[in-house]
């Protein structure tokens, strides 16, 4: 097989599109009128002085019932990005799958890695490719954000069903959470001197509120012990925040808002 | 009309074989060999830009010495057998053994079919837990495992006899590169910077770390190779 195949360029999506249709990811058949399907909930990315931070909540849901507890939705794509996905859980994994490996396909093939502009034009190529099964409901919407090693710092990009993708944001969140993890970002983002701790306590915080105010968005489960997953991108790479410190952040959230 | 020219088979492939090692011979050598944490390869190499060192995949390097456009053409062809692969079955079922398979039978459909043969040689080695395994393939599809080290290009023999009586098992890295360099040096007799002495800023080093989580190949860059050679 080592000459076997006909495409000659350096996607992985495309080798397979070409050379192996029949390997290709499509969901445009499901009918989610008669399954119930996986969902995953709330993510959210922000930047602060060192890079960007990634977290989501733990819990999938199936309908009106709990699919996952303790299900990952913040994904390390390689060692300068990480990806978080909403949505249809079944698509949203696969396509992590992919963009992970076309963007180790590319730097393979052509000896460097691409630029950070170049691997969200990769995703936003990915979903559009989802587009049929969007339209069926299977909607996947990720939100992409790493540390650009051009620019030297962390960025953010998010995205419509379309592949439509919106860059240079400060805060995002999406999922059935998403919406309020915004709005408590929005009071706890600021530009300057945002460190660590700070931007880990933010994030805690903005999961928690839409933990309280969403169905879908897992809170911290203290009696089985899972947290939520949360990550930071910076020059060092991509490193999970440990539980510790998670835990740490989400007891201060609750003695300022108690006062206790 | 003239009679066709009748050539034996024998003679056709003894022409073809002398034409392939002739281009092969010229090529620099290059060096693999068992460090404490894995594998580490060393060529000579001017060029920043073509590379004679590459990644497959997560615990398998590639090295080729020949015509440039031959080897690269081989090793995309195995990036693309290596990651549909992965994609297809999981990424701990890819192995250096079937895809060193798979260059043999290509090289030799080549050899025997094609009226030029490749001029490359090629090597494929993967990095294990414990114990690395090399193949040296041939540019008529003759292929051979080896332990421990392994050397392809001109001179092989005379590197690989270096190699054999200085090699330890579980050499740290800076000594497995310096007697790597050795055996590069004195296997090349035409010598380079008119003393015969091989310059760090020609080398290309590339490991394959087993202490590294997922994707174990390492392209050491310029600074990396001065701090560890002082």
């Amino acid at each position: 097989m080592i000459f076997g195949y006909t495409y000659r360029g350096s996607s992985f999506f495309e080798l397979l599109k070409t050379d192996c249709p029949q390997m290709l990811p499509d969901f445009s058949s499901v009918d989610t009128g008669k399954v119930e399907l996986v969902h995953g909930t709330t993510v959210l990315a922000l930047v602060y002085q060192d890079g960007a931070l990634m977290a989501g909540d733990r819990l999938a849901t199936e309908g009106y019932q709990v699919a996952t507890r303790d299900i990952e939705k913040v994904y390390k794509i390689d060692d300068t990005c990480c990806m978080a996905i909403a949505g249809a859980a079944g698509p949203a994994i696969e396509m992590m799958r992919m963009f992970r490996l076309e963007l180790e396909h590319f730097e393979k093939l052509d000896g460097h890695e691409l630029t950070f502009e170049g691997k969200a034009n990769r995703l936003s190529f990915l979903i559009r490719q989802n587009l049929p099964a969007a339209m069926q409901g299977l909607v996947v919407v990720p939100i992409f954000a790493g540390f650009d090693h051009q620019k030297e710092r962390g960025r953010i990009y998010k995205f419509d069903v379309t592949g439509g993708r919106y860059a240079e944001l400060d805060y995002y969140g999406t999922g059935s959470g998403g919406k309020d993890a915004r709005s408590s970002l929005k009071k706890s983002f600021r530009h300057e001197g945002l460190t660590r701790a700070d931007a880990i306590e933010a994030a805690v915080e903005a999961l928690m509120d839409a933990a309280d105010e969403d169905r879908g968005t897992g809170g911290f489960d203290l009696a089985r012990g899972i947290y939520p997953t949360c990550k930071t991108i910076t020059t060092e790479g991509v490193e999970d925040v440990p539980e510790k410190e998670l835990v740490r952040a989400y007891e201060k959230v609750i003695e300022r808002r108690t006062g206790l | 009309m003239t009679a066709p020219f009748y050539v034996s088979p024998e003679q056709w492939y003894q022409d073809k074989a002398e034409y392939a090692r002739k281009g092969i011979a010229r090529g620099k050598p290059i060096v693999a060999l068992d460090f404490e944490h894995g594998i580490v390869l060393l060529a000579e190499n001017r060029s920043a830009g073509l590379r004679k060192l590459a990644e497959i995949y997560d615990r398998i390097g590639f090295a080729a010495v020949g015509k440039f456009d031959e080897y690269e053409n081989l090793r995309k062809g195995g990036v693309r057998y290596a990651d549909m692969r992965g994609y297809s079955f999981s990424r701990e079922d890819v192995a250096a053994a079937g895809l060193a398979n798979e260059y043999s039978t290509a090289l030799g459909n080549i050899f025997t079919r094609e009226m030029k043969p490749f001029e490359v040689e090629l090597l494929v080695c993967e990095v294990g837990d414990e114990k690395n395994t090399y193949y040296r393939i041939l540019f008529d599809g003759s292929i051979f495992d080896q332990a421990n080290f392994v050397s392809i290009g001109g001179d092989r023999e005379k590197i690989e006899r270096i190699l054999k009586e200085d090699w330890k098992p579980n050499m740290p890295l800076g000594d497995a590169v310096q007697l790597g360099i050795r055996a590069l040096q004195r296997g090349n007799e035409r010598g380079t910077e008119g003393s015969g002495k091989l310059g760090y800023d020609g080398l290309e080093i590339a490991l394959l770390d087993r202490r590294r989580q997922a994707r174990r190949f390492k392209r050491l860059r310029g600074d990396e190779i001065d701090k560890l050679l002082g």
